[in-house]
């Protein structure tokens, strides 16, 4: 009879590694419904040349990222330094989408932190973002030559997710014809 | 009435300050479907709290985009496929019946099944158990006390 007073024990260790589990994951990260669909199409006029614009079309044929970014987000400023260095080694191809921001302060904070992006699409009211499942700002979408999203990195992009997940990913799909 | 002068910040209630948004519908129905979408769907930057609670720029957004769905005419259906569609399932707070919510759905239910086996096992073996011995004395000093009370 001896067992009988084991179980108690027996479900609290249940217990802790069910929260301990629970613990380890971020509510935040929503599994995108989009991975493994066409990116969604959109045309916008770019942040820098207003009168031209931008859209995923552009960029058929290309790896390619989709960084949403906006002046007033605060994580945006500390993932720019990591989006910088990845645009300077030539590797893949950036898309800014300016995520309802003021296009005089997405301008300025562009100067004044460097622009790595091949241009950013103005989305001030946020439709754009909408429609590709935006809702934690920064986020970055990769999108392999046939325009399908491959993965979807939520929150600021750090060194250590760029060498482990979203570079090795690219690698992969450049090989891809 | 020294503290007279706070009467009239008892009136100014909080919600004066809420953020109301004025929309205009075609038809009450349509009114009530937009209702229990933005009470049905969640926001996703806060996430215990639906599109009706939330005052979060994303629930604002995605309150305008189910207005003018409803106003251009989809139905209830429409909108949430739209949602579901860019947000996933969690975006819904009556998630639907699948193999990865199976347990979501199921589980309250087995605890409570659990909790009915256990009750019932504890009970059975309550009546299992003889009840006590007692001697003629025993009874008759109960039967003394019952007696004493009534008197």
């Amino acid at each position: 009879m001896k067992a009988r007073y084991l179980i108690p024990l027996g479900i609290f260790l249940a217990l802790v590694i069910l929260l301990g589990v629970g613990l380890t994951l971020d509510p935040r990260e929503v599994p995108s419904p989009f991975i493994g669909k066409p990116a969604p199409e959109f045309r916008l006029p770019r942040l820098n040349q207003p009168d031209q614009t931008i859209g995923p079309g552009d960029m058929k044929g290309q790896v390619w990222l989709l960084n949403v970014w906006a002046s007033w987000c605060v994580s945006c400023r500390a993932e720019h330094k990591v989006v910088n260095a990845l645009a300077k080694t030539g590797e893949v191809t950036v898309v800014g989408l300016n995520y309802k921001d003021e296009p005089d302060d997405a301008r300025s904070w562009l100067a004044a932190l460097g622009n790595p992006y091949l241009a950013s699409a103005m989305d001030r009211e946020g439709r754009v973002g909408i429609d590709w499942g935006v809702y934690g700002v920064p986020e970055t979408f990769v999108i392999d030559r046939q325009g399908i999203i491959r993965y979807k990195h939520i929150g600021p992009i750090t060194q250590a997710s760029l060498q482990e997940k979203i570079l090795p990913l690219v690698r992969r799909l450049k090989g891809e014809s | 009435m020294r503290y007279g002068w706070l009467l009239p910040l008892l009136l100014l209630s909080v919600s004066a300050f809420a953020r109301i948004e004025v929309h205009s519908f075609d038809s009450p129905e349509q009114e009530a479907t937009y209702k229990e979408l933005i009470d049905e769907l969640r926001c996703l930057v806060c996430q215990n709290q639906n599109l009706a609670d939330s005052n979060a720029d994303l629930a604002k957004d995605l309150r305008r985009q189910t207005y003018e769905m409803i106003k251009g005419g989809a139905g209830k259906q429409d909108v949430i496929d739209y949602m579901v569609q860019r947000y996933g399932d969690f975006v819904l707070y009556r998630p639907p019946l699948k193999r990865s919510t199976l347990l979501l759905w199921a589980g309250p239910f087995i605890i409570l099944g659990i909790g009915v086996l256990v009750l019932m096992q504890y009970i059975r073996r309550r009546r299992r158990e003889a009840p006590p011995n007692l001697s003629r004395e025993d009874h008759e000093r109960a039967s003394q006390l019952l007696n004493d009370k009534k008197s």
